[in-house]
């Protein structure tokens, strides 16, 4: 179920579609940066909020510092192909924790086949350097700004990414050393 | 010069049944392996050196780090595309002689994992003596197949694993002859395009026993 922005001043039995409230936290954030917000999910107690690309560092520089978020913990960055025909394909999941505060918040950015470029978070959390370099290997999702973008599970010779829904589950070719 | 081209070499029309056995007798008895634990596999390995299941009465003593000192691999594990080049390297550093046990489903032929990323089993990139199944198999699997390669190991003969010294190694007895490897001698070591990340090895001549 999503909330739209208009929605989110009002109160759970005026809003049509919500049965559930939007937390105080994605509600203080549509209060001081509504443009940032795309769309907000929440299902099974997890809020996803969907950020345009261009304001993902802003929007992620926000909320660390922000003493209502204080999301100083990147758990996970993770890439997502939604199919071949899907308009947009890839989604990039950036799963932040806070530590002092216990919640945590989903943000994803959609990209487009053509245009998988996503600014890095590096400078934010040192961690997203091998996160990102993950995303790059398995999906072709590349991270500008990034100090040293290339393969870390895969081969470095490999071709191809292999998460991708196009990408055969059983590779290329059989590998012998014969 | 190892023992099997002295005796190739000096006693031609021999019989060496009694020397066989002897010599394999104290290869089988001591047959030390080389640590190739990669993944779940390893656990079962660990399982089957610890007190319950005791590998080092049938002479394993010592899980030898350097494959140097090393008589047999157990591959216990899978093996992905990316470690198959070092899994290879390895191999090649362990002297004569040598053999392979397969341990698992996933070292034996991918397991469960038939995709892009693992090695449909290790004999594509090494030759294997023993091969056991299991996810993972219980340590007397194990043990078992250490004995089986025991067996293995008493029914070789000593001419079998004679080699035969390449050119270069004869022209390096002439002195002033020695190969000189700076990348400009015509004579290349020639490997199949299919393999490039070893020289080919020899001991993939030998007859099986």
């Amino acid at each position: 179920m999503t909330t739209g922005p208009e929605n989110a001043a009002q109160t759970p039995e005026q809003s049509p579609s919500s049965e559930v409230p939007p937390s105080p936290l994605v509600a203080a954030l549509q209060r001081e940066h509504a443009e940032w917000i795309s769309e907000v999910v929440i299902a099974f107690g997890e809020t996803t909020i969907v950020v345009p690309r261009e304001h993902l560092v802003a929007a992620c520089s926000f909320l660390k510092t922000w003493p209502e978020g204080r999301f100083d913990f990147l758990s996970d960055i993770c890439g997502a192909d939604r199919g071949v025909e899907e308009e947009p394909r890839f989604e990039v999941n950036y799963h932040l924790f806070s530590t002092t505060k216990y919640h945590r918040i989903r943000l994803k950015v959609l990209l487009n086949e053509e245009d998988t470029h996503v600014p890095t978070v590096t400078g934010l959390w040192k961690t997203a350097n091998w996160h990102e370099r993950e995303t790059f290997d398995l999906f072709g999702v590349i991270f500008d700004g990034h100090p040293d973008l290339r393969r870390i599970l895969l081969p470095d010779d490999w071709q191809g990414h292999a998460l991708r829904k196009d990408f055969p589950l059983r590779g290329y070719e059989p590998y012998s050393l014969k | 010069m190892g023992l099997e081209n002295v005796i190739a070499e000096a006693l031609p029309e021999v019989l060496t049944t009694r020397l066989d056995s002897l010599i394999n007798w104290a290869r089988k008895s001591s047959l030390w392996p080389a640590t190739f634990g990669l993944a779940c596999c390893a656990i079962e390995m660990m399982n089957a050196t610890s007190s319950r299941n005791d590998l080092a009465r049938f002479g394993s003593e010592v899980f030898r780090a350097s494959p140097r000192q090393a008589d047999v691999m157990i591959v216990s594990g899978r093996v992905s595309r990316k470690m198959a080049p070092v899994l290879r390297r390895i191999y090649d550093q362990m002297p004569e002689p040598k053999w392979v046990i397969s341990m698992g489903a996933c070292a034996t032929s991918g397991g469960v994992f038939d995709n892009y990323a693992i090695v449909q089993g290790v004999d594509k990139i090494v030759p294997v003596d023993v091969y056991i199944p299991g996810c993972p198999p219980r340590p007397e699997m194990l043990i078992h197949a250490v004995m089986m390669l025991q067996d293995k190991v008493m029914k070789e003969s000593v001419r079998d694993r004679r080699d035969i010294p390449e050119e270069e190694a004869r022209e390096a007895v002439v002195p002033g002859t020695l190969p000189v490897t700076d990348g400009s001698t015509a004579r290349q070591n020639t490997l199949p395009d299919s393999r490039p990340y070893t020289i080919a090895s020899r001991h993939e001549r030998r007859r099986s026993s």
